[in-house]
């Protein structure tokens, strides 16, 4: 093995690597908090909404959980300009990010939604609560509080999965090192710092959402 | 525009889709073989395979399965084994399916009530015995529902290996629409046809994950593994 490693050169590429870190996370933030609204929507229209709702949200989870993202991402920045949308890789990163962590999102909400014992409704329902009500104060609350694990590991899949979106250059994290990669023709170091990157990240995400499951949702 | 989309588009989509399953089913197998090591040292009675096998999940559940590739793709080359991507493809993939399912086997095994294992011990089986002939079997039952789950996770992930430049289906997908330039027809045959791999698999694993009883479900503390 006769190879110099030059992690040194990588150090002038800085600038580069703190954008594409800048974009991951606005695409992963975005993805999230528009995702955990669609999921939530979603997850109440597959519990509470009428048969073509449900069925329209048992076609939309299904088609996202049983096809690649890549191929739905192709799908929205290559497809959808045929019929006169045309998205910038980054909203059409955006967008597929979303659509894809909305359906998981709401099939674990879903979950949730179900696991709140009948008596808390029957409850709310007893107190002069509307429908409404009965979902916003006491259904969603519980319902979170039960899938909160769950929700952030697909968070954390979600932030890992930003990096798919370079194949439509989009200019995030792992798009920065294929650009770096290729000039400076140090591959392998470019490639091992970001994953290492990425590690952080995972690392970083998982224990901000343990802290806060343990300091708001589940004292103990 | 080279040619229109025609019939023949879906002959190569199709064929490419055999390599999507042979990649799938290396990975997979690999990955089973990998993962029982994995689940076998997490669960150890002493601390070094523990935390080997511990830091080893942590690498590959939280980097970029794409980011591993590329490193696997690159590193092999530069400590002078010449790869090409198909190889470095079924070593990436086995390897990151490994940690999934070896910490999928991990709760599965946790899952066992410590009695057994007791058992085990006083009726002056091994530790190799005691795994092989207690656990497994018992652990294997609720095992299966969330393995078969995870084999969809497989299939979805191999069309990554299409940006390494292997030509599997997303890949294929992507050269038929260059020269046909119908994206959306050829993406969506190319949905249907992942769809139709992915579809009965997870509704399989969904139908033994009702059939087991919600007690066992309970006991098993395996976290959602779904991903992209």
């Amino acid at each position: 093995m006769n190879y110099v490693f030059q992690f040194e050169t990588l150090l002038r590429e800085w600038p580069l690597l703190l954008d594409g870190l800048l974009l991951t996370l606005r695409l992963s933030v975005t993805a999230m908090v528009v995702g955990l609204a669609v999921g939530t929507a979603g997850a109440a229209a597959s519990v509470y909404g009428t048969k073509i709702m449900r069925i329209f949200m048992r076609c939309y989870v299904e088609l996202i959980r049983n096809t690649p993202f890549l191929v739905q991402l192709f799908m929205i920045f290559l497809g959808l300009p045929a019929i006169g949308i045309r998205l910038s890789p980054d909203a059409a990163a955006a967008t597929a990010l979303t659509i894809n962590i909305g359906a998981y999102a709401s099939e674990i909400i879903r979950a949730g939604i179900e696991a709140v014992p009948h008596g808390q409704i029957e409850a709310g329902t007893a107190l002069g609560l509307t429908r409404f009500q009965v979902f916003r104060l006491i259904v969603v609350k519980q319902a979170f509080m039960t899938v909160f694990p769950a929700l952030s590991s697909q968070f954390i899949l979600l932030i890992l999965g930003t990096s798919v979106v370079s194949a439509i250059a989009s200019e995030e994290l792992s798009a920065t090192a294929n650009s770096i990669q290729s000039r400076t023709f140090r591959a392998f170091e470019v490639y091992f710092i970001v994953t290492a990157i990425y590690l952080f990240l995972a690392i970083f995400f998982r224990e901000i959402f343990r802290f806060v499951y343990r300091r708001w949702v589940h004292k103990t | 525009m080279i040619r229109d989309f025609s019939f023949l588009d879906v002959l190569i989509l199709l064929r490419a889709t055999q390599w999507t399953i042979a990649l799938s089913l290396i990975a997979f197998i690999g990955g089973i073989a990998l993962g029982l090591v994995i689940a076998i040292m997490r669960t150890a009675k002493y601390k070094i395979p523990r935390i080997i096998s511990m830091l080893y999940v942590e690498l590959f559940q939280g980097t970029p399965l794409l980011m591993q590739l590329f490193v696997l793709f690159f590193g092999m080359n530069i400590i002078g084994i010449k790869v090409n991507a198909w190889t470095a493809a079924a070593i990436g993939l086995t390897l990151y399916t490994s940690a999934f399912l070896g910490e999928i086997w991990r709760g599965c095994i946790q899952a066992i009530p410590k009695g057994q294992w007791e058992a085990a011990q006083s009726l002056g089986l091994n530790y190799l015995h005691q795994i092989v002939l207690i656990i497994f079997p018992q652990a294997l039952r609720i095992a299966t529902p969330p393995t078969v789950g995870f084999l969809v996770q497989v299939i979805k992930s191999t069309s990554l290996v299409s940006i390494l430049g292997f030509v599997e289906l997303t890949r294929a997908a992507q050269l038929v629409n260059n020269a046909t330039y119908a994206p959306l027809l050829t993406f969506s045959i190319v949905s249907i046809i992942y769809f139709m791999l992915c579809f009965p698999l997870s509704s399989l694993s969904l139908k033994l994950e009702k059939r087991l009883g919600k007690i066992d479900l309970e006991r098993t503390k395996t976290k959602n593994l779904e991903n992209f």
